[in-house]
């Protein structure tokens, strides 16, 4: 076995460590790392992050647990001070000694710190580490303290870097100054024009910026008071943040006499290698290029190059040009910079796009012959930027009137730049994590990947700045629909099974918890898909209600109501086949009046009560309960209705009484769980008033007895329902139904009404004709047997739910308070009470 | 209904200068949420419990602005602690408050604590 030793764990340093885990070749290596910080390696391009939250473990790139899961002995806390070529060991600050077959060296850089006088006062610092931010933000707080006005900070140096710290010391509440020796902000990747776009809006968010000022002296006496730029000009601030750029970590290869640049930095060859072959040297502390190059992407590249080297993979190599295009929201002004973002006229020219009025501005640089984008500037709106990001690392062509590539899209509204799907397979999507378009596509089309959170999980795409997303998303949803594909065969990222396959386990183990199916058979913590799926399954294997484990319901059934769009719930008792006596009429009107509920006749031949506020459900349902109504399950995915015509009751036509076996149907089948909603219908005759073929089961009376028809539906896509059997008695039509409404239930996917559920059964009617009429499966007798056992189980949650003072407990909007939700406001609506409309 | 909104900004645990006494454990249920009266704000509180970690976010959901994220579902997403707006199925990180599933505005959060069986949370004023 062979010991590898990393010193350093900054980002590069782990994106190593996790690359070479992907690899899995941790048999053969032992991985020893050493981090200076105490801290496991975290996300430091979005340390102002932790300025919002204050939270250093979401930060960090991975838990420590997660070291020692992929067996790498993580030293924190311990910096490396010397290497032994010769002897190919290490030590540490405390004296101990490790040897090395191969060493990486992933220091990092530290800030530059110009040397200017009075530099060592009080109150100034650096910006790189968590350390820095906690001391700046105490130092902050000092000021802060008894001050009526807010202290000013002034952060040296207008890079990225700077404004990023602008942001962070304006967060704490201080008055923020960037004070920059060139002309413009951000002078590596914004022309002037560009600038000063940045600048005025910057200006209006309260951040100041002066610009042409070389400090030449830090004033104070102890602390720091002030920055004088000249003789006569200055600024009084009460802190100093300094930006000014960054230097390589690179004392260790100095002392052991490695090659180094003449302004330092460890020279690297295209493996990473430096002048040792053992030692390798990633990210800012290398000179690749003559250049150190201070983004995450390149870094992520070395550290890639570097594994595959160690591996033995040698051809792969680091890229001769390094894109060093940039794209981020600086305090909520888009800014983004790619290719040649200044044009030397030799080469090109510039097509710009400015709009002060709008802090707007778009410059793209075009070759001579006027078919190649060479780069550009946006800032202020940069949604373009993935697009036209793409178009310059892959030169594919561009317009004619090379204008529309970013006016196109201010004229109207979208950018003439065509499909996603048209760049090519090895264009480079996601830059932090080297994605092409072809390791997001095809997995799509092999069928490995489904979904955007699927192609994530695998490529690693958009998991580090985050810029590509929009793109990677765009290439998910247009290769999917040009498959036809929109389902996903197992549930979610936390259950790698079909629905199906999840009721056959749960069944099978005795599964009645969410937490025992995680446990079982899932993994993470659960989700929004997952969780009313289970509740769903626990209800057809057991008839659990709602109120046995809420908290995994969706909304609706965790409240056993149906929410409306201002956040007040619905309430729809059963009115089984639609008859309803004129004394329960009276109850329902009562209820409505007293508590001022809209009120209006459903599709379904019931009555919808609407504007419940959720603590006034419970006693809403006992004035209702009380009068004999039960819950109506119009919240769940679960029998609906059974609809039915007045038939032979009443009916001069009627051949039966479709009421009366309506009734019995709905009577039968009520509070049944399901994937999807159930409903049913019953027609007298022919006619068919009761629309019964809309319906996911549906009966006919015809001369000699019921023509049974299932897997239809209304709604966006209609479906007439199917004849499965035909002139059957009442007691064939309720056996045939258990077994079809068993077999609905056990098999089909999530969110599948009966007729995609037929539309995807091999086989089709005839097939299901087959199983539920001449049991061809022979599980007829116990479809029906766990049917039975779910009617028997049958109770009203509703009657339930109120029984029961720890359940009734959750129907409250505070729960430190008995008040309403005041943040309700209802208008008139004719003669009766709707909520405001939306404002957005 | 911009002021409604700005009336939630996301406090850290360094900030706290209040920390409000919001009930007894057995308030709260496990791996849910329930709504928290603070003055005139709606705190969603969340004991999430499968992590062993109390949240703390706006009940004002920024999408249309209804008072019901106490009301969704809580669960993970590759590990990231999130709660789904019952409305539409919003997504939104317990941790940054950062919207999951597209570019709405990210929530206010709050650190919470719980001492003696007492739930806190802190607020910065």
């Amino acid at each position: 076995m062979k010991t590898i030793i990393v010193v350093g764990n900054g980002m590069v340093g782990y994106k190593f460590c996790e690359k070479f885990v992907a690899r899995q070749a941790s048999n053969d290596f032992k991985i020893l790392v050493f981090g200076e910080e105490s801290r496991p390696a975290y996300d430091r391009v979005r340390l102002s992050q932790y300025f919002e939250d204050g939270n250093a473990t979401a930060l960090e790139m991975a838990p420590r647990s997660w070291y020692a899961e992929n067996n790498i002995e993580l030293i924190t806390g311990q910096r490396v001070t010397d290497i032994h070529r010769s002897s190919r060991t290490i030590s540490t600050m405390n004296d101990q000694t490790f040897s090395y077959d191969y060493l990486v060296l992933a220091t990092g850089s530290s800030p530059f710190v110009p040397p200017i006088k009075g530099i060592e006062k009080e109150g100034v610092f650096v910006y790189r580490t968590i350390e820095d931010l906690e001391a700046i933000s105490a130092y902050a707080r000092t000021l802060s303290e008894g001050n009526m006005q807010p202290p000013k900070a002034a952060v040296l140096g207008g890079g990225l870097l700077g404004l990023e710290a602008a942001k962070a010391v304006m967060d704490m509440g201080l008055e923020p100054h960037v004070v920059e020796f060139a002309p413009k902000l951000m002078p590596r990747q914004l022309d002037r024009r560009s600038s000063k776009i940045l600048q005025g809006k910057l200006a209006s968010l309260g951040i100041h910026v002066h610009l042409n000022k070389a400090t030449n002296a830090i004033i104070g006496s102890r602390a720091i008071t002030g920055l004088q730029f000249g003789e006569y000009d200055g600024i009084m601030v009460d802190m100093l943040v300094v930006s000014a750029g960054i230097r390589p970590r690179d004392e260790l290869a100095k002392t052991c006499g490695l090659e180094m640049g003449t302004r330092g930095g460890i020279v690297v060859n295209n493996k990473m290698q430096t002048s040792d072959s053992s030692i390798f040297a990633i990210g800012e502390v290398a000179l690749y290029n003559n250049m150190i190059y201070g983004l995450v992407a390149p870094g992520y590249e070395m550290a890639e190059v570097a594994v595959s080297q160690i591996l033995g993979d040698q051809e792969v190599l680091m890229s001769e040009t390094i894109d060093m295009s940039t794209k981020l929201k600086l305090i909520g002004v888009d800014v983004a910079s790619f290719g040649e973002p200044f044009m030397p006229v030799e080469k090109g020219y510039a097509i710009l796009f400015e709009n002060k009025t709008k802090d707007l501005y778009k410059r793209v640089n075009i070759s001579h012959d006027g078919t190649k984008l060479l780069g550009g500037i946006l800032v202020g709106d940069a949604t373009d930027y993935n697009r036209l990001h793409q178009l310059y690392l892959n030169d594919l062509p561009i317009p004619e009137a090379a204008e529309e590539l970013i006016i196109g899209s201010i004229t109207n509204g979208s950018p003439s730049l065509g499909s996603v799907l048209d760049i090519p397979d090895v264009a480079q999507v996601c830059s932090c994590e080297s994605v092409t378009k072809g390791d997001i596509c095809n997995p799509i089309k092999s069928g490995a990947c489904n979904s955007l959170s699927e192609v994530i999980a695998m490529t690693k795409a958009t998991t580090g700045c985050g810029g590509c997303k929009p793109m990677v998303t765009d290439l998910v949803d247009e290769t999917l629909a040009s498959l036809g594909k929109e389902v996903q065969d197992t549930i979610c990222e936390h259950f790698d099974y079909t629905r199906q396959e999840l009721y056959g386990i749960c069944k099978v183990k005795k599964i009645s918890t969410f937490d025992q199916a995680l446990a079982t058979c899932g993994k993470g913590h659960g989700c929004e898909i997952c969780q009313p799926l289970l509740a769903s399954i626990f209800a057809s294997l057991y008839n659990d209600t709602p109120n046995d484990e809420a908290v995994i319901q969706d909304t609706n059934d965790r409240f056993l109501a149906n929410i409306q769009r201002n956040g007040t719930y619905s309430v729809v008792p059963r009115i089984p086949g639609g008859e309803i006596s004129a004394d329960k009429l009276i109850t329902i009107g009562k209820v409505a009046k007293e508590y001022h509920l809209y009120t209006k006749i459903t599709g379904g031949q019931r009555i919808d009560l609407f504007g419940a506020k959720l603590n006034q459900l419970p006693a809403i349902w006992k004035d209702l309960i009380d009068a004999g109504f039960e819950s109506g399950h119009a919240y769940g995915k679960s029998l609906r209705t059974v609809k039915s015509c007045v038939g032979s009751t009443w009916c001069r036509y009627g051949m039966d009484e479709s009421v009366s076996f309506a009734i019995a149907l709905e009577e039968r089948y009520k509070g049944l769980r399901s994937p999807h909603k159930i409903k049913g219908g019953v027609s007298g005759c022919i006619r068919e008033c009761a629309e019964a073929r809309g319906k996911d089961f549906g009966l006919i009376a015809v001369e000699g007895g019921w023509n049974l028809y299932v897997c239809g539906n209304g709604g966006a896509n209609p479906k007439h329902a199917k004849l499965l059997a035909e002139q059957i008695d009442n007691e064939t039509c309720i056996k045939y139904l258990d077994r079809f409404l068993m077999y609905y239930i056990r098999t089909a996917a999530p969110l599948m009404r009966t007729a995609p559920w037929l539309e995807k059964l091999e086989g089709g009617i005839s097939q299901l004709q087959k199983i539920v009429v001449a049991d061809s499966l022979q599980i007829a007798s116990a479809l029906e047997s766990e049917m039975q056992s779910l009617i028997d189980a049958y109770q009203c949650e509703w009657k339930q739910a109120i029984e029961n003072e720890a359940m009734k407990s959750r129907f409250k909007h505070f729960v430190n308070d008995e008040a309403d939700d005041d943040n309700l406001v209802f208008v008139p609506m004719r003669d009766q009470w709707m909520p405001k409309q939306w404002e957005q | 209904m911009e002021t409604i909104i700005s009336t939630y900004t996301s406090v850290n645990e360094q900030a706290v200068k209040t920390w409000y006494k919001a009930g007894p454990v057995e308030a709260f249920p496990d791996n849910g949420g329930v709504c928290v009266k603070y003055k005139d704000r709606q705190i969603a509180v969340f004991n999430f419990k499968r992590k062993n970690t109390w949240y703390a976010c706006q009940n004002l959901c920024p999408h249309k602005l209804e008072m019901v994220l106490s009301r969704g579902m809580i669960g993970d997403a590759n590990s990231l602690p999130k709660v789904a707006c019952p409305m539409h199925k919003k997504t939104f990180s317990l941790e940054t408050g950062e919207n999951l599933d597209g570019a709405l505005d990210a929530i206010a959060t709050y650190p919470v604590k719980v001492a003696d069986n007492i739930v806190y949370i802190g607020f910065s004023e």
